[in-house]
């Protein structure tokens, strides 16, 4: 039914991206003017800002710089930060992917940097241009989904239909992913009722309890002005909205950023960090959330909003769906898929098919809007979180 | 203007038997509205989309229900037809942000 990019590990890519990744902020700029002429040419920068160690964003970066949509990496280090450039390059060479390492303070600088690391992209660009796809079974896909941007429309029209879509992924054999505990505080027990097993329905409802309490403590929830402009008044009303992306599948799993959905079915992400509370807030925008979606091999991720995001992501496609039409009729431009029509008497389940044929479309190589407009958001922060239980994967 | 009108242009959408708050799917108010597969209330207030409005009289402390679910408490007394918002009703989790400029939904968006 699609096809993909053969990696060495048997997942299969529907981008074939070049990584350039940043080891700390330091090295940014030289990142992105390694990319620039490219930027058109499946060159794309993503990287972590910090300077200090954290075990998760060395998880994130080897996983990010594995994902089926990359075929070939290169980092760019300013040789002093904490970052374990050793491990990360070991790991992408071990799968066979072209790797290098450009540190720039052993490369004379900025200017010796840029130059030697658009050479390598020069060569590696035709390559992956030429690589052939395989067939690839629906089975093969993981798809996320997120939410930002959100309004009173959202729970009614983009939320219920990418859930719909998520339904007919599930049951066509690909893995789904539904995120963001810290909102669905207020649903963890309709939830937990979806779980496949009674161990599993505790994980669940125990990772939407970590999060309030998690959201507490840091004095906000998961919650925007915007989101209370559009007449959403409370985290919980907001939660019911967004909980409704998920569909009405069974629920198979619990999974951590960086762990990758072992079978068909659909899985939570449990993104708020373990332990006490440290580093700030669990994902600071959108785009973090997208970044862990992709952490656990997501190809690409359903994106509802209603006010109106603009963004994209970084080495997976984004498909967006607009639940307001006031906004659809502002911001067509950015918008993949319009949901609001369902509000002047469109049929959910219409929307919801016009979504998974899409996803069909965007595996298959069709561009989503934000990819036709070149947005290539990407961020990581830092984190920290322990292994999940035994109870978390089926069987 | 007719009442059977007001429903076909109806605004104002229940989505579960037991909300005691409906929701606009386009701006209306005040005056009487049309509720979405029939009936019709009569709003206090000017409300923009995706904004809600009280189906009866709700008591102060009362559970405001959405999706047939609690979404939060009321905190004071909310006559039927009135916006239902950060004004009148609170989380039972953590409380909201907004900005104050931006909180009560523009009349034209």
């Amino acid at each position: 039914m699609l096809d993909g990019f053969l990696r060495s590990d048997g997942r299969k890519g529907i981008r074939n991206h070049l990584a350039v990744v940043y080891l700390v902020e330091c090295a940014h700029f030289v990142a992105s003017e390694i990319v620039l002429p490219y930027r058109d040419l499946g060159a794309q920068v993503i990287g972590f800002p910090g300077c200090y160690p954290n075990e998760y964003a060395q998880r994130m970066l080897e996983r990010l710089c594995t994902h089926p949509n990359v075929g070939a990496v290169l980092l760019v280090s300013l040789g002093c930060e904490s970052f374990n450039r050793f491990r990360l390059e070991k790991t992408v060479a071990a799968t066979g992917r072209p790797v290098e390492t450009i540190v720039i303070q052993r490369s004379g600088g900025t200017r010796a940097a840029i130059a030697q690391g658009r050479d390598w992209l020069a060569a590696r660009l035709p390559e992956l241009a030429a690589a052939r796809r395989v067939p690839m079974a629906l089975s093969e896909l993981v798809v996320g989904t997120v939410c930002g941007g959100s309004d009173g429309t959202s729970g009614i029209t983009g939320n219920p239909a990418a859930g719909i879509a998520f339904d007919r992924l599930v049951a066509a054999g690909a893995r789904c992913i539904f995120e963001e505990t810290g909102e669905l505080i207020g649903c963890e027990r309709i939830m937990a009722a979806r779980a496949t097993t009674p161990e599993l329905a505790a994980e669940l409802t125990a990772s939407v309890e970590k999060a309030a309490a998690y959201y507490a403590t840091l004095g906000y929830g998961s919650f925007a002005a915007g989101n209370a402009e559009g007449g959403l008044s409370t985290i919980e009303e907001k939660s019911m909205g967004a909980y409704a992306k998920s569909g009405s599948s069974p629920i198979s799993g619990l999974l951590k950023p960086g762990d990758i959905p072992p079978k068909t079915g659909l899985y939570l992400l449990d993104v708020v960090p373990d332990g006490e509370v440290r580093f700030g807030f669990p994902n600071i925008s959108d785009n973090a959330e997208i970044v862990e979606m992709m952490a656990c091999g997501a190809h690409l991720t359903f994106f509802v909003t209603a006010r109106g995001s603009v963004v994209g992501s970084a080495l997976a496609p984004v498909i967006k769906i607009c639940a307001n039409p006031d906004t659809y009729a502002r911001m067509a431009g950015d918008m993949d898929v319009n949901a609001g029509r369902i509000l002047s008497g469109t049929p959910l389940e219409e929307v919801g098919a016009e979504i998974f044929d899409l996803a069909i479309a965007v595996a298959r190589g069709r561009k989503t809007a934000s990819e036709a407009l070149g947005h290539a958001e990407f961020i990581l922060t830092y984190k920290s979180f322990e292994p999940i239980g035994p109870a978390c994967l089926p069987a | 203007m007719a009442e059977d009108d007001l429903v076909a242009g109806s605004r104002l959408l229940r989505l579960d038997p037991a909300d005691n708050v409906l929701v606009a799917t386009g701006a209306v108010g005040p005056g009487p509205a049309g509720l979405h597969g029939g009936g019709t209330l009569r709003l206090l207030d000017a409300v923009t989309l995706g904004h809600k409005v009280a189906a009866r009289d709700i008591s102060a402390g009362e559970k405001i229900l959405k999706y047939g679910v609690p979404i939060g408490s009321a905190v004071c007394n909310i006559a039927a037809g009135s916006h239902v918002h950060l004004h009148n009703m609170k989380s039972d989790y953590t409380p909201t942000h907004a900005l104050a400029e931006t909180a009560k939904g523009h009349p034209d968006a």
